[in-house]
């Protein structure tokens, strides 16, 4: 394999990553929909510590890695359209993705003090806080945002 | 590789796009259900393992096996467009990929079931642990491990 074949392999490696972590989260949300309890709220959440493991190495992985098989192609530029319009995707997804983390991290913690406060009983108010319309939309977007950066990667418009 | 990528026509990329997608949801299914198979495993407790033996369970039955169907659609769609069935000598990569989806299709179909029997053993026994999930546990790693590779492979195109 040549080194360029190497770049690609990892960079499509780290995009793999990136969506691996949006499902753990979006499995996170809908397993959660329901749930009341603190117990249950702040069980569920150790599972979003790999999510935030596998979403950093997906985000700096494809950004430095794309800029670098960009840089390292002769047939792509990385002032081309469509490598641009994958950094914005890239970057609203960032954004959206840290505002959702805001709201469910808020989740977390709250379950985890109503934990230490016992007993475990169940709470509306956390329910209310996962159902929250506002972290849902933001992950929405972000997951939307990362669909498209999917389909420019795949369909180089312009290239 | 980067060639290849440019001249790719037009009608290969929503079958390309297909696939892709697929893969990327099947590992995400495949990583949440390990996170949560091995959280279970570790737990003292045995509401702790009954509740992410149910996690890992539907996150198998809901969001892995549909995405493998979704992932292998797409791959013998893409294959068919790219004419690989009129070629004599495969390339390796694509021995990898076909051996990995097969194989990685039957550990995961094996592991459903285990996990489903065991995620409601455990529920219904009240024990600290299941065998069956255990099992499954390592049936699931072993096929996200198998799929890891086939990214590789399939991105870096060895051979």
């Amino acid at each position: 394999m040549a080194f360029y074949d190497w770049l690609l392999a990892l960079h499509v490696l780290a995009a793999f990553s990136l969506v691996a972590a949006l499902v753990l989260y979006t499995v996170i949300i809908a397993a959660s929909w329901n749930l009341s309890l603190p117990g249950d709220v702040s069980r569920m959440f150790r599972l979003s510590r790999v999510g935030d493991a596998a979403i950093a190495v997906g985000a700096v992985g494809t950004l430095v890695l794309g800029i670098w098989l960009a840089i390292d192609s002769d047939e792509y530029q990385v002032w081309d359209g469509w490598v641009i319009a994958a950094l914005v995707l890239w970057v609203l997804s960032m954004e959206t993705g840290r505002r959702t983390g805001a709201v469910y991290n808020a989740v977390r913690d709250r379950a985890r003090a109503l934990v230490a406060e016992g007993p475990d009983t169940p709470r509306p108010e956390l329910n209310a806080m996962l159902r929250s319309t506002t972290g849902l939309a933001f992950h929405a977007a972000t997951v939307v945002l990362i669909v498209a950066l999917l389909v420019v990667m795949i369909y180089k418009p312009g290239a | 590789m980067s060639v290849l990528a440019v001249i790719r026509p037009d009608d290969w990329n929503f079958p390309l796009l297909v696939h892709v997608l697929g893969a990327t949801l099947l590992v995400g299914g495949l990583l949440t259900a390990v996170v949560a198979l091995f959280l279970g495993w570790r737990r003292q407790r045995n509401a702790d393992a009954a509740f992410f033996g149910r996690l890992a369970f539907r996150s198998l039955l809901f969001v892995a096996f549909p995405s493998w169907w979704i992932m292998r659609i797409g791959a013998e769609w893409i294959y068919s467009r790219e004419g690989w069935d009129d070629v004599e000598s495969e390339p390796d990569w694509l021995g990898i990929g076909y051996i990995t989806s097969e194989l990685g299709g039957l550990l995961l179909l094996v592991s459903i079931i285990l996990a489903g029997l065991g995620a409601r053993r455990l529920a219904r026994s009240g024990g600290e642990t299941s065998t069956l999930l255990r099992v499954s546990t390592v049936l699931v790693t072993l096929a996200l491990l198998g799929y890891v590779v086939a990214v590789w492979a399939m991105a870096g195109k060895p051979g």
